[in-house]
C-alpha cells in the first residue's frame, strides 16, 4: 500500500500553491486532509507527481458568521465544524451531517474543501452545500471566481473547478427553518446507501419552502427541486411527504453495488426523505 | 532514485531526524525507522484504528498520513502514554476490566481513549461508544472496553479531585 513516488510541495502561500500550479499543470494536485487522496494513492488509482500539500498555506481556515451570511475556509476539518457552537446556532444541519461522516479520526483530518472538492458521489458534503445554496470560491493565477455548489458538479470526480483552480472557502445565506441531514449506511463510519439533506421553512400552519437534495443516489449530489415543491404550500401530511419521495425517486438514478441493487437504494431513498422530512419539519 | 527529504519530528517528547521519501507512510516511519511497535497496522485502508498515534494533538489514522505531511509536527503514541512500572489509568482499567484480549488493538483504543478523555472527560457509555467508532477490535465485542474507558475516567477525575 504504497503510492508511486512524488515530489512533496509545501508552500506557505497560495501564490506558492497556483505557482507550483501553473509550472506542473495536470501533474500537481493539492492535498487537504488527504483522508480521500491517499488511499486512491495507494491503491495507484491516483497518481500524483507533485503533490501540494495545503497545511501551511495561511487563510484557508476559519469560520465567520456575521450579516447573515457564513463563510468556511476550505481547511476547516469536519471536527473543527462539529465543535463550533457558533455554528451549530447558526447553521445546525452542519454538525448533524459532519457527524454522520466517517469516525473521530478521519474526521480530525478531512476538510471541508476536500469534501466538496473531490466530486465522490458518496461524499456527504456537497448535497448538504446544495441543500443550502451555497458557493464555493475557487482561485486561480488569472483571479477568482464564484460557482454555485448546484452548478459545480458534473460527474463522479469531475466538477467545473480547473486543474489550476483552487477552492478557498464555502459561503451560504444562513439557513431558516427547521433542518435535517439523515443517512443509511452499512455500519458507522460507511459511505451512504442514501442520505438526505433538507431544510423547511414553515408558516404558521403549511410549508412556504423547502430544499430537499440527496446524497450517492446517481453520478452527482441531486437537488430535487420536485420534492421541494411537492411540499410547498402543503400541512406536510403524509400524502404531501409522499409526493416529495416519488418526484424525489424521479430524479435520482441510483445503481447496483456492494450497498446493495436498485430497487433496494430507491426504497432506502425513499424512507430516509420521508425520515428527515418529518424531523425538519418537527424543528421548524 | 526517488527524491528524499530531511524529517525532523518531535515523537514521544524525543526529536526524531532521519531523511526518507516523502510517500513513506508515518505508521512505517514509526514502527520501522523508530522502532516504535506499540502503533500496529491493522489493515493499512484506514479502518480499523490500529496505528492511531496523536499527532499535532489530533488522533489520526497513521497508515494515512504521509510523513512528509507529519514533518515538523508532535507526536505522541502509546509509548509516550505509561511505563510498566507506572501504567497510565486507561492502561490499568484496560487491565483490570479485561478490556483486551489479543491485544493487538490495544495500543490504537488506548490512544484514541486518551484523546477521548481529553476532549470529555465524563463521558456517558453512548458517548464512548460513538467517540471509539473508529477502532476495531475482533475479540472482545467492545464491552470490557467500553467498561475500562469508563473505569478510567472514573479514577482520572477522582485523581483530579484530589489533586485540587
Ligand atoms: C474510512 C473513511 C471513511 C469515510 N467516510 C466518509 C463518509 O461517510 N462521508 C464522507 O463524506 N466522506 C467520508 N470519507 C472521506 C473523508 O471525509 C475525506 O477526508 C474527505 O472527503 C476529503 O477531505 P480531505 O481534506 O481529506 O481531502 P483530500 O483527500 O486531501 O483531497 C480530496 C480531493 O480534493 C482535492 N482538494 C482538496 N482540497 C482542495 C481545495 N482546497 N481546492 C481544490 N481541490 C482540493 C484534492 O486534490 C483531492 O483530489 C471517509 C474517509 C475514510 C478514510
Ligand atoms: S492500520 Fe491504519 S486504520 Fe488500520
Ligand atoms: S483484543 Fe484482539 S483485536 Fe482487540
Amino acid at each position: 500500500m504504497i503510492p508511486a513516488a512524488f515530489d512533496y510541495h509545501r508552500p506557505r502561500d497560495m501564490a506558492g500553491v497556483l505557482d507550483i500550479l501553473e509550472t506542473y499543470g495536470d501533474d500537481a494536485r493539492v492535498l487537504a486532509g488527504g483522508h480521500s487522496l491517499i488511499p486512491m494513492m495507494k491503491l495507484r488509482m491516483a497518481e500524483v507527481p507533485h503533490l501540494i500539500d495545503l497545511q501551511d498555506v495561511n487563510g484557508l481556515g476559519g469560520i465567520e458568521i456575521g450579516n447573515g451570511t457564513i463563510v468556511i475556509g476550505a481547511m476547516t476539518t469536519q471536527n473543527e465544524i462539529i465543535q463550533s457552537d457558533a455554528l451549530a446556532a447558526a447553521a445546525p444541519i452542519m454538525r448533524e451531517t459532519s457527524l454522520q461522516i466517517a469516525d473521530p479520526q478521519v474526521r480530525s483530518m478531512g476538510t471541508l474543501g476536500g469534501n466538496v472538492a473531490n466530486g465522490d458521489p458518496g461524499n456527504d458534503m456537497p448535497a448538504l452545500m446544495q441543500c443550502l445554496n451555497a458557493d464555493f470560491t475557487l482561485v486561480s493565477a488569472s483571479g477568482e471566481r464564484t460557482v454555485a455548489a448546484r452548478d459545480y458538479y458534473e460527474g463522479p470526480y469531475m466538477t467545473k473547478r480547473g486543474d489550476d483552480e483552487v477552492l478557498t472557502a464555502v459561503s451560504f445565506a444562513a439557513p431558516e427553518g427547521g433542518h435535517a441531514y439523515v443517512k443509511q449506511k452499512r455500519k458507522i463510519g460507511d459511505y451512504a446507501t442514501a442520505a438526505a439533506a433538507v431544510q423547511i421553512v414553515r408558516e404558521g400552519d403549511a410549508c412556504s419552502r423547502a430544499s430537499i437534495a440527496m446524497t450517492n443516489l446517481g453520478d452527482t449530489p441531486i437537488l430535487s427541486a420536485g420534492a421541494s415543491a411537492a411540499l410547498a404550500g402543503t400541512a406536510v401530511g403524509q400524502q404531501d411527504i409522499h409526493a416529495a419521495t416519488t418526484a424525489m425517486l424521479g430524479d435520482t438514478e441510483p445503481v447496483e453495488d456492494n450497498r446493495g441493487p436498485v430497487d433496494f437504494k430507491r426504497h432506502v431513498a425513499a424512507v430516509i426523505l420521508r425520515r428527515a422530512i418529518e424531523l425538519a419539519w418537527s424543528r421548524s | 532514485m526517488p527524491k528524499t527529504i530531511k524529517i525532523t519530528m518531535t515523537v514521544n517528547d524525543s526529536t526524531a531526524e532521519f531523511e526518507a521519501e516523502p510517500r513513506e507512510l508515518l505508521i512505517h516511519s514509526l514502527r520501522n525507522r523508530l522502532d516504535i511497535t506499540g502503533p500496529h497496522i491493522g489493515c493499512e485502508t484506514s479502518h480499523c484504528g490500529a496505528c492511531t498515534v496523536t499527532l499535532d494533538g489530533k488522533s489520526v489514522k497513521s497508515c494515512t498520513v504521509f510523513v512528509g505531511q507529519a514533518n515538523g509536527a508532535d507526536v505522541r503514541t502509546i509509548e509516550g502514554l505509561g511505563t510498566p512500572d507506572s501504567l497510565h489509568s486507561l492502561q490499568e482499567a484496560f487491565r483490570e476490566h479485561h478490556g483486551l484480549q489479543c491485544g493487538y488493538c490495544t495500543p490504537g483504543m488506548i490512544m484514541r481513549a486518551a484523546k477521548l478523555l481529553e476532549e470529555i472527560p465524563n463521558p456517558t457509555e453512548e458517548e464512548v461508544r460513538f467517540g471509539m467508532a473508529g477502532n476495531i477490535c475482533r475479540c472482545t465485542g467492545y464491552q470490557n472496553i467500553v467498561k475500562s474507558i469508563m473505569a478510567a475516567a472514573r479514577d482520572m477525575n477522582e485523581e483530579g479531585e484530589v489533586a485540587q
